[in-house]
């Protein structure tokens, strides 16, 4: 099992709910994993219902068997800051430099720097070691940029590479690629039973593997629970409306006959299991590209009641279930 | 505001965003939809300038990363910058849509502003190839250029503009200040000019920073990146005459009467919440809102029947055809007897000679008809809630809702249809209460 799992997926299919999932999931058994965001958007602090996330890491829940979760919000601009203060002792010199706009510059406006020190940060907590020689996480588990744009921001190599031939920026990106094509490295992708979203994971698998980066598995999120099967739909369609009418009356809903309160029911549930079979129709055509990716495929289910915390737990319970931990 | 508007604010919370009347107006002239990422905002776009087109306007749709099978729907899957007539458009308009190519989007500025020998000399720099390419902000300013030259070619009487699907919805309008304000800024005068700042008296102490900055810098960075980083800017700098002075001026494109901001999202919590970000933002910054495009609410035809009352019926039927022996009305009865009786209609009677349901499936059927419609009962409740939280935090929001469609858009046909659903503004909306 990778010990960094980078997770990705379309805007709208619940990556850092997946995320999030994963890292309580692989806190099993007195683990210890470390959810990081690295986009500022404070997901993960809205997800787990507390106050914004600082840029420190920070325990956020504990794990059913006694494991822990932490969380980290990493900053760019800090970690640049923090990580020339590693390297060069600059203290106050650091202030002076982000006054200056500096920081700013070479966080935000240079491309692939801001990436390296957002990768670099995760890596180097996937190394850290603690004083007994146990690692400070089991598991860094990282809520990553969308799939549209993952490739670029893990490839960063690639893209410092043309920039920063030589000094620390240069060393520090040879260093963070070495964690993220090996074996270590794991990048799973959600994504929903939809059209859209699937084109754009086999796109983003496509890509991930053009750049030798480790693709780990596939999550599709929010699956609908199949009430009725094809065989079933197939009957619904061949099967008289006054029979459905008169067995929702023999239920208890009102009156078989025209105008009854059953027999007003017959059109709209009609209705609402043609749009069901059609979705039904997509769903599974979907799954059928999702399958030629030849990628492990887990399904979370879509909770009726929305995401809340205890539907996180739920769903770290179902990841554990399927093997994702 | 008044009290009385107050008071009408707060009786009829969600107001009803007439989509029609906007496309319509001849002083509308650009339509910008922005929301979070998986919300249906280039679909929206897309549909918008459809309908404007078919209800008589020469209509330009600027989308930024479609979707395959939408962009071939509009005919546009080449990928070239400039913008395509869209053929099949019914009615006396017309409507052209392109795809934003960021990069050769900003080449274009380059080569339009300097001499072919700079150009190529910007355009060979690794720093811009990479800046153009992948700088978090740059396609977010390249869609805003574009914008700025469709606007400024003035042969469309309306722009719908999609925008990219920022990390954060405060991306797009921070884009060109930061980018304008990054060529412009003190850091990189410093960069390009650091002999004349020297050379000045009272400028010691800041000289003294500015050199050990450049200093670390170019040990951060290497030497070459800065060095890459100072020709690049000193290239730019000196044809662009100000990066600000054309952010500006999108700016205040965005700002001025004609221009109509809809913000898009999906009945989710996640793009609701994004939805009130962008609402606050775009009031902030003295952006005209026209409302929100709210996609993909789902409607039920059978709403007076509740979830729960589905479920249990559903159980019932479940219980009859385990029970094959029995008949239903041997199943009825034994329920009638749990006291339900009071709350149920009388049972039919009409044609209820011999066995209505002999088929035994018919009642297994029902029950999944029965559990479907209490999934969706579920759903609209909760799309209800997030819609309410939205309402309740901004009630003066126009709102257009959109009804779900079980598959995405492959043809103008579908697109034509989302026309006429979001300008319908409300699809028959469920009704929560229970006869």
């Amino acid at each position: 099992m990778s010990r960094l799992q980078v997770v990705s997926g379309k805007g709208g299919t619940g990556k850092t709910t997946v995320a999030a999932a994963l890292a309580l999931a692989l806190a099993d058994e007195g683990k210890r994993t470390l959810l990081v965001e690295v986009e500022g958007r404070q997901g993960i602090a809205q997800l787990f219902e507390t106050e914004a996330l600082p840029y420190e890491e920070r325990k956020i829940a504990v794990a059913p068997g006694g494991g822990e979760v932490y969380a980290l919000a990493i900053d760019p601009e800090l970690a640049l800051l923090d990580y020339l203060q590693m390297f060069y002792k600059l203290g106050g010199a650091g202030r002076a430099l982000k006054k200056l706009g500096a920081i700013d510059f070479a966080t935000t406006i240079a491309p692939g720097l801001r990436d390296v020190l957002l990768t670099g940060k995760a890596c180097e907590a996937v190394r850290r070691k603690e004083k007994s020689g146990r690692f400070a996480y089991d598991y860094v588990v990282m809520d990553a940029p969308p799939t549209g744009r993952i490739t670029r921001f893990l490839n960063v190599n690639d893209e410092v590479a043309g920039l920063a031939k030589i000094g620390p920026i240069h060393n520090q990106a040879q260093a963070v690629m070495r964690v993220l094509k090996s074996p270590e490295t794991a990048v799973h992708l959600v994504t929903l039973l939809e059209e859209m979203p699937v084109q754009e994971t086999a796109d983003g698998i496509a890509e991930l593997r053009a750049a030798k980066l480790p693709v780990g598995r596939v999550i599709v999120n929010m699956v609908r629970p199949e009430v009725l099967d094809a065989a079933e739909l197939e009957l619904v369609r061949g099967t008289a409306r006054s029979s459905f009418a008169q067995t929702l009356s023999a239920a208890g809903l009102g009156g078989a006959r025209r105008g009854g309160h059953a027999e007003r029911l017959v059109d709209p549930l009609l209705a609402q299991a043609e749009e069901y079979a059609e979705r039904y129709a997509l769903e599974h055509e979907q799954r059928a590209v999702l399958g030629e990716l030849g990628l492990p495929l887990h399904e979370l289910p879509l909770l009726a009641e929305g995401m809340d915390l205890a539907g996180l737990y739920q769903l770290a319970k179902e990841l554990r279930k399927q093997g994702m931990s | 505001m008044s009290p009385d508007a107050e008071r009408q604010h707060r009786i009829s919370p969600a107001r009803v965003l007439d989509l029609d009347p906007l496309l319509d107006d001849p002083a509308t002239r650009i339509v910008v939809c922005c929301g979070s990422g998986g919300v249906g905002k280039t679909t929206t776009a897309a549909a918008l300038g459809l309908r404007a087109a078919e209800r008589g306007r020469k209509v330009v749709v600027l989308t930024i990363d479609p979707a395959r099978r939408l962009a071939q729907s509009m005919g546009i899957d080449s990928l070239d910058n400039t913008p395509r007539r869209v053929k099949g458009v019914e009615g006396a308009g017309e409507l052209h849509a392109m795809m934003l190519d960021m990069k050769r989007t900003f080449d274009e500025i380059v080569e339009a502003h300097a001499d072919p020998a700079r150009a190529s000399a910007i355009l060979g720099n690794p720093f811009y190839q990479s800046l153009s390419a992948g700088f978090a902000g740059t396609q977010e300013y390249m869609a805003m250029e574009k914008l700025g030259q469709l606007r400024a070619r003035d042969e469309w009487d309306l722009i719908v503009v999609d925008t990219p699907p920022s990390r954060s919805a405060l991306d797009f309008l921070d884009a060109p200040k930061r980018l304008g304000s990054f060529l412009d800024g003190r850091l990189i005068r410093l960069l390009t000019a650091p002999a004349k700042l020297g050379g000045r008296a009272g400028m010691k102490f800041l000289n003294v920073g500015m050199s050990m900055m450049t200093g670390t810098l170019g040990k951060l960075l290497g030497g070459q990146l800065l060095k890459d980083v100072q020709t690049f800017i000193s290239a730019m700098d000196t044809t662009f005459g100000g990066f600000r002075t054309r952010a500006d001026a999108t700016y205040k494109l965005l700002q001025a009467p004609g221009t109509a901001f809809l913000v898009v999202a999906a009945p989710e919590r996640d793009a609701l919440r994004e939805a009130a970000y962008f609402v606050e933002r775009l009031a902030a910054e003295d952006m005209p809102l026209a409302g929100l495009v709210l996609n993909r609410v789902h409607g039920s035809g059978a709403a007076r029947l509740s979830a729960e009352r589905a479920l249990a019926a559903a159980e019932d039927l479940d219980h009859a055809s385990d029970r094959p022996a029995e008949n239903l009305e041997e199943a009825r009865i034994v329920d009638q007897e749990d006291g339900k009786a009071g709350v149920r209609n009388s049972p039919d009677t009409d044609g209820s000679s011999g066995s209505p349901t002999s088929d035994p499936t018919v009642p297994q059927l029902t029950a999944g008809l029965l559990r479907l419609h209490a999934e969706r009962m579920q759903l609209l409740s909760r799309e209800q809630r997030t819609r309410d939280r939205f309402t309740a935090l901004h009630p003066e929001v126009a709102v257009a809702e959109v009804a779900a469609l079980p598959g995405d858009v492959h043809d103008l046909a579908g697109l034509r249809d989302i026309g006429a659903r979001l300008a319908a503004g409300r699809p028959e909306l469920p009704q929560t209460a229970e006869e």
